[in-house]
């Protein structure tokens, strides 16, 4: 599998896996229009992950959308596998796996008849579709809640079953929209977990989150998506270097020694630190991670300053917006 | 790698037709499966359908009486029977409603499965959840005094004609579910449409106690042709049978319904589904 599909396009002289120029779409309804895609334009590489990283509202839903085959843009073109998503919709549907927001199961079916549907829907044969069932059942872990109702499955699992289903018929291709939204944090590791096997198996794969930390882990390049437009495109290091990396912050417990504080802090940082003289907190840009964190709690320590709060702050998806665009991330849903 | 299963298929003519056969048989497999799974709805669909027996034999009957000295909860059952298939549409547009916006509509439609199953799927496997509920129903009807005075092939005909507007119904289910923005909408849409659909008719009380401008409604209305025609196939009073068309041949006016709202209701439906990708 990791090279079917680069060799298929090879074949074909189809040079990217996903190719996006200028999609458009433009959410119509009697009191407003909401240009929800304003221009995107996407290539990802067989075997290699996109992430495509932004805040509800940004466009990234309807970009998926428009890749499955699920909306049609209003300008633009894009092709998946060299299928054109408009006009050959059922080819690239038979090539692709979809996994959304929603966990699109049935929760009246028990996870082992969802996935056989899901085969049959495939085309598979019914005996196909049952050993395929059992073998993703066993892959992502539920084997023991196979025949019990969707309905009474955590969430992690019915994003897991959902995530199966998406695989049933070993797609070249896989579209994750918000893969991890709404989990718990053991349900985000374990679903991380998942994906990155199929990464390692040779995936190619569209991933949207919301998560800068999400598509640092599992993207190798990323797209940062606002008001339906890409604003930047690069490595999770490129966008993290853009936006000023890690930060030591500290908040100290006495107005007057806020002063001393900083002089400490300084050694252990790159340029001058920043202090917000009203809520005590002292913050300074680093790269020396953990390290540098260690020996400011020393030295502090060591200067008998009492602290309220100290960490290793790194960049979120607001500090990226932040830097890119000056403005916060504003949800827009 | 047996990704090759998955690979396009022949899609026109014969294999294309298999195909929307065999994937609508899989949706209406899929939509069966929910019944025993939820029970509530179906033993609440046909307590429903009690309570109107009950409510109208034993608290209304008696003040609604039949010429010749029907019995007027014979009189009443035809009509039970029609009014559930009516309210088919709502089990059809709340089922579709669900199906949109728990997102199982977005997934069906990614996958390379014939366009058409989803709606097919729903309205066959709605046929068939009716029919269950109309053994129910006309078991508890047989308790109650209703009965069949004629023989086995007209009451299969009748049964035959309630299946039959039980599919145009959900026809209209399926138009309305893919149209309203919510499920709860969907409930109330599909009440609000078929409570005056039901009871402006022959099924409670005799037309021609309805003020005049409403008669020729309540005689035209398929709920009541339906029920005339039920009660002719199966000898069961209808004693208020006007010399209007409709009331003179039911079951022709009864299957002219059944096409011209499939014919409406189908095509909206599906241009419903079809604008989903706009």
């Amino acid at each position: 599998m990791p090279h079917a599909l680069a060799a298929r396009l090879e074949a074909r002289a189809i040079p990217a896996a996903i190719s996006a120029q200028g999609l458009v779409k433009v959410y119509r309804s009697r009191k407003s229009e909401v240009r929800a895609l304003d221009g995107i334009d996407l290539e990802v590489e067989a075997g290699t992950v996109l992430g495509l990283l932004g805040p509800n509202g940004a466009g990234k839903t309807t970009t998926v959308r428009i890749l499955a085959t699920l909306l049609r843009p209003d300008a633009g073109t894009a092709t998946v596998a060299g299928f054109d998503v408009v006009r050959q919709a059922q080819e690239v549907r038979s090539i692709i796996g979809l996994s959304g927001q929603y966990a699109a199961v049935d929760e009246n079916l028990t996870g082992r008849e969802n996935l056989w549907m899901f085969g049959r829907l495939y085309q598979m044969s019914s005996t196909a579709a049952r050993q395929r069932a059992v073998e993703l059942l066993d892959q992502f872990g539920l084997v023991e809640a196979a025949d019990r109702v969707v309905k009474t499955y955590s969430g992690g699992m019915r994003r897991r079953l959902d995530l199966a289903g998406s695989l049933i018929s070993h797609p070249l291709l896989l579209f994750l929209d918000e893969p991890t939204t709404g989990l718990d944090p053991q349900g985000r590791l374990g679903m991380w977990d998942v994906i990155r096997d199929l990464v390692r198996e040779g995936a190619t794969l569209l991933l949207t989150t919301q998560y800068l930390e999400e598509a640092d882990e599992l993207a190798d390049t990323i797209a940062v998506v606002d008001h339906g437009k890409i604003i930047a495109r690069g490595t999770a290091d490129e966008l993290k270097s853009q936006v000023g990396g890690e930060r030591i912050e500290v908040i100290v417990h006495d107005q007057a020694d806020l002063d001393r504080a900083r002089q400490l802090l300084a050694p252990a940082g790159i340029g001058e630190p920043h202090v917000d003289e009203h809520t005590r907190r002292i913050s300074i840009a680093t790269d020396r991670g953990a390290q540098g964190l260690v020996q400011v709690v020393r030295d502090l320590d060591e200067a008998s300053i009492r602290i309220n709060d100290i960490g290793l702050r790194r960049p979120t998806l607001d500090d990226v917006f932040l830097s890119l665009t000056g403005h916060e991330s504003e949800s827009t849903e | 790698m047996t990704s090759g299963t998955a690979r396009a298929r022949s899609r026109t003519g014969v294999g294309g037709l298999r195909q929307s056969a065999s994937d609508g048989l899989i949706i209406t497999w899929r939509n069966l499966k929910r019944i025993p799974r939820i029970p509530e709805l179906a033993i609440f669909a046909v307590l429903q359908s009690i309570m109107f027996v009950l409510l109208f034999a034993f608290v209304f009957g008696g003040a609604i009486p039949l010429p010749g000295g029907g019995n007027y909860r014979e009189y009443l059952m035809p009509g039970i029977f029609a009014q559930t298939i009516v309210f088919a549409a709502a089990t059809t547009a709340i089922g579709m409603s669900e199906d949109v916006h728990k997102g199982l509509i977005d997934r069906f439609r990614s996958l390379p499965m014939a366009r058409s199953a989803i709606l097919t799927g729903r309205t066959l496997s709605d046929v068939v959840y009716n029919g269950g509920i109309l053994i129910v129903l006309m078991l508890s009807g047989l308790l109650v005094g209703w009965t069949v005075r004629t023989g086995l092939p007209p009451f299969l005909e009748g049964v035959g004609l309630l299946l039959l507007f039980a599919f145009a119904m959900s026809w209209i289910g399926v138009w309305l579910g893919l149209s309203v923005p919510s499920v709860e909408v969907a409930q109330q849409a599909v009440f609000i449409v078929l409570f005056p659909i039901t009871f402006v008719s022959n099924v409670f009380v005799p037309p021609q106690t309805l003020p005049s401008w409403l008669q020729p409604i309540a005689e035209w209305n398929p709920t009541s042709t339906l029920t005339a025609s039920l009660r002719g196939l199966w000898g069961n009073p209808n004693p208020y049978a006007s010399t209007g068309f409709p009331s003179q041949h039911p079951v022709l006016v009864t299957l002219l319904w059944v096409v011209v709202i499939v014919a409406i209701f189908a095509p909206l439906g599906i241009r419903r589904y079809r604008l989903m990708s706009h």
